[in-house]
This record gives structure tokens, C-alpha cells and sequence, in this order.
């Protein structure tokens, strides 16, 4: 039984209504990280999307640009316990970059420069669920939180908008990835409150 | 007794905050009388456990300052971060009489014990001063020659932690010869304008590498890095040079 | 030297890791299955703030360990070394 600390309180706010449960404000826009920013030149960047077996989508920054983009406000809630509610980025919505993409597959791996992955379901990227994000409140995402570009799925937990992205892996059955397969739940819905694998 | 031993270090234990007082304007000794502390060496630190009436929990590690003793009492030197989430509280909140959990000591690497071979060498960056201090403090305790150095790097004359006591210890026989280095504002008619460690104060505050001392360096990350690639670059071995890093581990920005 | 001094080191993971390990994790030696660097496991970068603690080699930046404490239970992904070695006569006496 752990002992009461006498008027401590920690970073946290009053309780607000719009946070999922065990949630706290945040006007910070925290930094974590599980390695070196990796300082990825645009000249090098891509995105593609592949079955395992073979690339189906290739994008470098160029051909990236090009695509549609739109303007987004989410709030952003992290296992971490904080929440920054009405964040604005730009990018371009994953139903955009699936759009020609003829694969019977459920479940998909993103990957990030730097060897990070998270797995989504692939009914959670699509319909308007998930953007690749390069600019966070009207300029250029910083290397910190991600940029060149990361996933943006601001409806689950924020370890599934993986930083620094790089691809995706389209596969039939869910795998977890790094954070998914060392206790973390393998889905991440803030609003049941599913932060790890025992929930 | 090694079993018990053993457990010591992962069970939560209560420590009661016995003293307390300023060592500058940001930082604060906090002197804890800890149940059935199994006792430490000098370099190892704690981490401090706080939990709010709802059950919010945050750990801190902080190094131990105090030399090595058997009557349960240590010493740890809290630095306020402007941010941070734990260390206002320890440095502003906390009054003699209330209880903490620690758990530890930890560390086996970053310590020194008086059996060693010298020369020693060690170097702090700000708060870093805090395990050296303990390493200084031990060697006092048992009456030991081992030749010490100490390259004390701050930002400013009323960053120094432990003024007095290294100021005393500077001037005793067989002592600890110290060294300040000052980044930001220099005290009055100081021979060196403010800036960080160079090759030059490498030079005229530490042991020459042909002496092989064994090196001890402490600071923020980028302060510990920049050191050790000096200290190597003048001859020493990476392998008798220890480090530890200093920062904030809750959440930045 | 790192652009992003973001990362502490391995002495900061030992009060967490003595959830594991018995004996001190800080001066143990470890060997990248990477890069093939052998160090004592204080000196491998440290970054804490995540939802775990990732442990990388100070040479080549592979990820040598994570470590994850989720409702008291840890967990410890050890494949990033090839080994990790102690010496067995190491008794905690102070």
C-alpha cells in the first residue's frame, strides 16, 4: 500500500469532461521518445504501401505533395495520461493513398524510420480515420514530434500515430508491434480506456 | 542475509524527512531517515516515489549525497526544474516530519569505494556535483589519501552546491583539489571569461591522462558527452572514464 | 556527438530493472547483437520518455533492450544483446 504524499497533486488539472477516463489537460505538447529524432533528408523520404510480398504504392516527397490534402482539428490522447485537445495539422488522408489499393487484407503495420511499428485494423485507417500529417499548426512538422511526416489516428491512443512514418505492411491477421507486444493493447481505444494488453 | 539483501532493493521502503536545507536558490538537501536502509556507496542513487490521494504515482531518481554510514540516515540533494512535476515539490513542499518511499540503492558501476586504486578524477556539471560529493564525502569519512580532483562546472558563483564544505576541504592537507569552471557569469577578477569546459580547463583542472586516474563524470547528457570526448582526446582510456547522465525523465515541453 | 541530447543512460534503468534482475544491471557487460560492442550496460543511451523504457547502443543506436511497466507487471525484451553478462561472485555488501 503505497504511501499518501501530503499535497501532492503531479501535473494534473481538475477533471474535465471531454477527456476519456484517467486522461489530464495539456497545453505542452510533450516529446517522447524511444530514440534519436531521426533527421530524415526529403530527397530520401518515402512512403509505401506493401502485401508483405510486393510494393503496391510508392511515394517519394515530390509525388506525395501532389495529393489532395486536408485540414484537420483533433485532440490527441496519449497512454502517458495527457491530452492536448484541438490540435490543427494538415495531410493527406489514408483513403486517398489506399484508394487504388486491391488488397484483401485486414490489418496493416506501419512502420517508422528508426524501427519503431504500431499494427491498426485497416476498417481504423480508412473512412476518414487517419492522415499522414506534415504540418502541425499551420508550419512544417518539427523533427520532435515527427516530421517529415507521421500517421495521424487520432481516435485511438497517441502510440498508434507513428512518428517519422515510412510505410505501411498490409497483412490478414493483427501482429502487434513495438510497444503492442511488450504489454501495451494491441488496439488502444481511450475512451474504454484500453492501455494494456490485460484490459 | 544475501537474500535479504537482494529484496531490499526492489521493496519500497518509508523514509521520514528528518532535516532539510538550502544549498542555493533552486536546490535543496533533504535529510531522510529511512527504515531498514541497508546501507550504500558512494556514486549510488535512490528513486523517490510520490503518490497523490488518488493514487497518481510519479518516481524520481535522486543520487545519494551523504557518505556511507550505519545509522540509517542519507542525504539527497534535490535541483528544482522549472517544469518538472516532483522536484517543486521536494524543494518547496516538503517539510521535516513527512514520509517518502525509496527505493534502492542502485548502482554499481557509478561508485566508488575506498579500496580503489587512484588517482581520481572527477568532473560535475551542475548537479552532477551530487554523487561526486557523496564520493568526496566517503573519502574524508575513512581518513583516505587517495589523490582526488574535482572539476566543478556551473553556470554561475551561486550555483555552487556545497560551497563551505569543499571550500574547507580545499584547504585541508592532503586534500581534494578542486577546480571551478563557470559557463554563464564568472565571479569578480576571475581569470577566465565564462564558457563551457574547453581543452584548456581539461588541462588545468584534471589529472594528466599518463596518471590513468579513473574518471567519474556527471551532468546533463550533452555536458557528460562533450567531457568525455574531451578527456579521451588528451589520452585517457574510454574504459576508465564513467559516466552518468543527469535530465528530466517525466514529460519535456 | 548526438544532435538531440534526448536520452540519459544506463544507470537511470536500474531502480525499474531491479524488478528483474537480482544483481546490479548498471556495471553489467552487454554485447550488441548489432554492431558486436561490447559495454558495460550503464553506458548504453537511456530514453525514458515513452511508454517504456528503450535502451540503445551508444555506437550504433540498436535498440539493445525494452522494458514495460504496466499495472505492476514488467515486461523485458531482451533480443537486442547477445548476451548480458555479470560476475557471479558480485555479493551486494556495503
Amino acid at each position: 500500500m503505497a504511501i499518501i504524499s501530503r499535497g501532492f497533486a503531479g501535473r494534473r488539472s481538475a477533471a474535465e469532461d471531454k477527456l476519456p477516463p484517467g486522461q489530464y489537460l495539456t497545453t505542452d505538447f510533450p516529446v517522447l521518445s524511444a530514440g534519436p529524432t531521426p533527421r530524415i533528408s526529403l530527397d530520401r523520404w518515402e512512403f509505401t504501401i506493401d502485401d508483405g510480398s510486393n510494393v503496391l504504392k510508392r511515394w517519394d516527397w515530390n509525388s506525395f505533395r501532389e495529393l489532395p490534402t486536408e485540414n484537420i482539428t483533433v485532440d490527441l490522447h496519449c497512454v502517458t495520461r495527457w491530452s492536448k485537445l484541438g490540435t490543427s495539422w494538415e495531410g493527406v488522408s489514408l483513403d486517398v493513398l489506399l484508394a487504388d489499393v486491391k488488397a484483401d487484407l485486414s490489418y496493416a503495420m506501419f512502420r517508422s524510420y528508426g524501427d519503431y511499428t504500431t499494427n491498426l485494423p485497416m476498417k481504423d485507417v480508412m473512412n476518414k480515420q487517419a492522415w499522414i500529417a506534415f504540418k502541425f499548426d499551420g508550419a512544417d512538422l518539427a523533427p520532435e514530434h515527427g516530421g517529415p511526416a507521421r500517421l495521424l489516428v487520432p481516435h485511438l491512443y497517441l502510440w498508434k500515430s507513428a512518428k517519422w512514418v515510412k510505410g505501411m505492411t498490409l497483412m490478414p491477421h493483427d501482429k502487434p508491434g513495438f510497444w503492442e507486444n511488450l504489454g501495451y493493447h494491441i488496439y488502444g481505444d481511450p475512451w474504454k480506456e484500453q492501455r494494456y494488453s490485460d484490459e | 542475509m544475501e537474500g535479504t539483501a537482494v529484496l531490499g532493493r526492489v521493496t519500497w521502503r518509508t523514509a521520514t524527512v528528518v532535516g532539510r536545507h538550502d544549498e542555493t536558490a533552486t536546490a535543496r538537501t533533504l535529510a531522510l531517515a529511512v527504515h531498514d536502509w541497508p546501507g550504500h556507496v558512494a556514486g549510488q542513487h535512490l528513486d523517490v516515489r510520490l503518490t497523490a490521494a488518488d493514487g497518481y504515482s510519479a518516481v524520481r531518481s535522486y543520487s545519494i549525497a551523504s557518505a556511507p554510514n550505519s545509522d540509517g540516515r542519507i542525504e539527497i540533494t534535490v535541483d528544482r526544474l522549472p517544469n518538472g512535476e516532483v522536484s517543486p515539490y521536494l524543494t518547496q513542499e516538503v517539510m521535516v516530519g513527512d514520509e517518502l518511499e525509496v527505493r534502492g540503492p542502485v548502482g554499481r558501476w557509478f561508485v566508488w569505494i575506498p579500496e580503489q586504486v587512484g588517482p581520481i578524477q572527477l568532473v560535475a556539471g551542475g548537479s552532477g556535483i551530487v554523487p561526486l560529493m557523496a564520493m568526496i564525502r566517503s573519502r574524508a569519512s575513512v581518513g583516505s589519501a587517495t589523490p582526488f580532483r574535482l572539476l566543478y562546472s556551473v553556470r554561475e558563483p551561486g550555483a555552487v552546491f556545497y560551497r563551505d564544505e569543499l571550500q574547507a576541504l580545499s584547504s585541508q592537507g592532503d586534500s581534494v583539489i578542486v577546480t571551478y569552471a563557470y559557463t554563464r557569469v564568472t565571479p569578480k577578477n576571475w581569470p577566465r571569461p565564462a564558457g563551457h569546459i574547453d581543452a584548456e580547463s581539461v588541462a588545468s583542472g584534471t589529472w594528466p591522462s599518463n596518471l590513468r586516474p579513473t574518471s567519474y563524470v556527471c551532468g546533463p547528457t550533452s555536458f557528460v558527452e562533450h567531457t568525455t570526448d574531451l578527456l579521451i582526446a588528451v589520452g585517457h582510456d574510454r574504459e576508465r572514464i564513467r559516466t552518468e547522465r543527469f535530465g528530466a525523465t517525466g514529460e519535456q515541453k | 556527438m548526438n544532435a538531440s541530447m534526448n536520452y540519459l543512460d544506463g544507470n537511470a534503468a536500474a531502480g525499474e530493472l531491479s524488478r528483474i534482475f537480482a544483481g546490479d544491471v548498471t556495471s553489467a557487460e552487454g554485447q550488441c547483437a548489432n554492431c558486436g560492442a561490447n559495454r558495460r550496460f550503464a553506458e548504453a543511451h537511456l530514453y525514458m520518455q515513452c511508454p517504456g523504457l528503450v535502451a540503445r547502443c551508444a555506437l550504433c543506436g540498436h535498440v539493445l533492450l525494452r522494458f514495460t511497466n504496466v499495472r505492476g507487471r514488467v515486461f523485458l525484451d531482451l533480443r537486442g544483446m547477445t548476451y548480458l553478462s555479470v560476475e557471479a561472485a558480485q555479493q551486494e555488501s556495503y
